[in-house]
């Protein structure tokens, strides 16, 4: 059964229509990418399904409840988390705050004290730097950080936006390392990126996102190989 | 269970006793003279006022400028309570300052329910017009004895009441603040964006800081009158706002400790400084244009991050 379902999704800024009609769904424990161009609707489709945004029409479904209608705070103790584009950390507040904010939804402190020590195994450096100032870090422990205060909220379903960007190669291979692991640790993930190549490489299925409607879908190593894919995306033949 | 029994809180309650006792000292010594003793109720209500605003303007990150708005309805409520009720005091004075403050309170629910939904400057216009219009509407009614003043409160507070209030509300407020609705609404303030998508409720923990603040000024309020004996309306025009938020600019934005040393200085200084009070407003005026400044050089900025950062780390390695 799917766990998201998003059905003729419409969107406007305004008079201008950002999302034309949007179906996709995402089934519990897969990973998957969602590509396309700048200004394609990634963004635009993430701010709808977390509330952010209202949408025109269409309907999300998640885990069997209507979100369109559900403000975002519930969103989150719904168990979706949203990694939100240009990392957007709590650049006033310490390391150790940011990560607390990720657990809001959730009261019991022992639990959450637990999901601490998780996310600093997995992220060492923000144990040792758990009372820096955030705005402090480098770019990179910046988007651990985000990442970590995702997960603070236990999610069933992570949404990621462009976690690679801006990110040196060495970076960019251990978030995705980070998001192979986060996945096999049994959450739900869907990917937007610009970097495509990597993306369909750990994605289970992908879809090719151009000016708000889905242009094409299916299985991201087969996709990988479609022509328009290579040409578009991936910076080949 | 938080332990309450920690040093850190041994420290704080120690000193609270020991300010008391030095200032008891002076008032029963006669060190200070009738005008200086006289001073010591008004500096225990804009520390309220300073620590109270901060909350909205410091932690929350919203420009309100009609803290002096919500002190006034909260005075003329309490003050009337008094005058129309007879009760014994132990009683009448403890519900007339609740009382202040939950017609305050109730005010900010009002006005801060439209003006929060809204993102920009909308609360500085709309709490710049609300205390203009309380001050008209306090001028032009007859239970508040119009612009004459409302006369015959009873004189029932002293420094030492004042002080317990003003102890009280710093340790509601600095507690709010360390909590985790604190902690929602400082991120509102960060990045508002990203408080909303982590399941901050964003309209109500705006609106539970201001509230909570007009409730302080109200009980502030309460304490001005009751201090007097008098209330005008012209006591609370936007003079007075500006007063308290010059406070909390200089004390430091989302600092408690800054705001309490500030709103001291700030209301012993004309007193000290004879003929400074004819350039008060001009004075408010530099110390805002100048603390705007300062806070939008990024060089300046960089020096506040790292010692910041550095006085994070200390109390990190402490712990
Ligand atoms: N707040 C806004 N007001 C008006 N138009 C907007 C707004 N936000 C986005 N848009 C427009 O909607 C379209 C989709 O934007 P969106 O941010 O979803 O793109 P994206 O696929 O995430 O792009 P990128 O890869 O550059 O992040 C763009 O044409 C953009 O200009
Ligand atoms: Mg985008």
């Amino acid at each position: 059964m799917a766990m998201l379902t998003v059905e003729n999704l419409e969107v406007y800024y305004g008079v201008i229509k950002a999302l034309k009609g949007i179906s996709f769904e995402v089934r519990e424990g897969e990973v998957i990418a969602l590509i396309g161009a700048n200004g394609a609707g990634k963004t635009t489709i993430l701010h709808t399904v977390t509330g952010l945004l209202p949408a025109k029409s269409g309907s999300i479904s998640f885990c069997g409840e209507e979100l369109t209608k559900t403000p975002a705070h519930k969103i989150v103790s719904m168990g979706m988390a949203h990694v939100p584009e240009g990392r957007r950390i709590f650049q006033e507040l310490t390391v150790l705050d940011n990560l607390k904010l990720g657990a809001f939804t959730r009261r019991d402190k022992e639990e959450i004290n637990e999901s601490l020590e998780k996310v600093y195994q997995r992220f060492e450096r923000l144990k040792e730097r758990k009372s820096q100032i955030a705005g402090t870090l480098s770019g990179g422990e910046q988007q651990m950080l985000a990442l970590g205060r995702a997960l603070m909220s236990r999610p069933k379903i992570i949404l990621m936006d462009e976690p690679s960007m801006g990110l040196s190669p060495l970076y960019v291979s251990e978030i995705f390392h980070i998001i192979q692991e986060i996945s096999q640790a049994g959450t739900t993930v869907l990917l937007v990126e610009q970097n495509a190549k990597k993306a369909l490489s750990i994605a289970d299925r992908a879809y090719v996102l151009e000016t708000g409607k889905i242009v094409l879908s299916g299985d991201a190593k087969e996709l990988m190989k479609d022509d328009s894919v290579k040409k578009a995306y991936l910076g080949e033949g | 269970m938080k332990k309450v029994i920690t040093k850190r809180n041994i420290m704080v309650a120690l000193l609270v006793i020991a300010v008391y006792a030095a200032l008891f000292f002076l008032v029963n010594m006669k060190v200070l003279n009738r005008h200086y003793r006289s001073l010591l109720a008004p500096v225990g209500i804009n520390v309220i006022l300073a620590v109270s605003l901060n909350l909205t303007v410091g932690f929350l990150g919203e420009l309100n400028l009609g803290h002096g708005g919500f002190m006034s309805i909260g005075a003329y409520a309490g003050c009337l309570f008094t005058i129309y009720t007879d009760l014994p005091l132990a009683i009448q004075f403890p519900l007339a300052l609740i009382i202040g403050g939950a017609v305050a309170a109730i005010f900010g629910i009002l006005i801060g329910i439209p003006a929060l939904r809204l993102q920009g400057d909308y609360l500085a216009i709309v709490t710049l017009a609300f205390g203009e219009i309380v001050r008209s509407v306090l001028t032009n009614m007859k239970v508040t004895g119009g612009a004459g003043g409302l006369k015959g409160i009873g004189k029932s507070t002293n420094y030492t009441i004042v002080y317990i209030v003003a102890i009280i509300t710093i340790l509601i407020i600095s507690n709010l603040v360390k909590s985790r609705h604190g902690r929602g609404i400082c991120s509102i303030r960060d990045n508002i964006i990203a408080s909303e998508s982590l399941g901050v409720n964003v309209i109500f923990h705006k609106l539970l800081a201001f509230v909570v603040a007009a409730f302080f000024a109200g009980m502030a309020g309460v304490l001005y009158g009751q201090n007097l004996g008098i209330l005008k309306p012209d006591a609370f025009d936007f003079n007075k706002s500006i007063e308290i938020l010059v406070m909390v600019v200089l004390g430091g934005m989302g600092n408690l400790t800054g705001s309490v040393i500030a709103a001291v200085v700030i209301t012993l200084l004309p007193e000290i400084l004879r003929g400074f009070s004819d350039y008060r407003m001009l004075a408010y005026a530099i110390v805002l244009i100048t603390m705007m400044i300062w806070n939008a050089n990024p060089r300046f900025a960089m020096v506040k991050n790292n010692v910041y950062s550095w006085l994070h780390r200390k109390r990190g390695n402490a712990r």
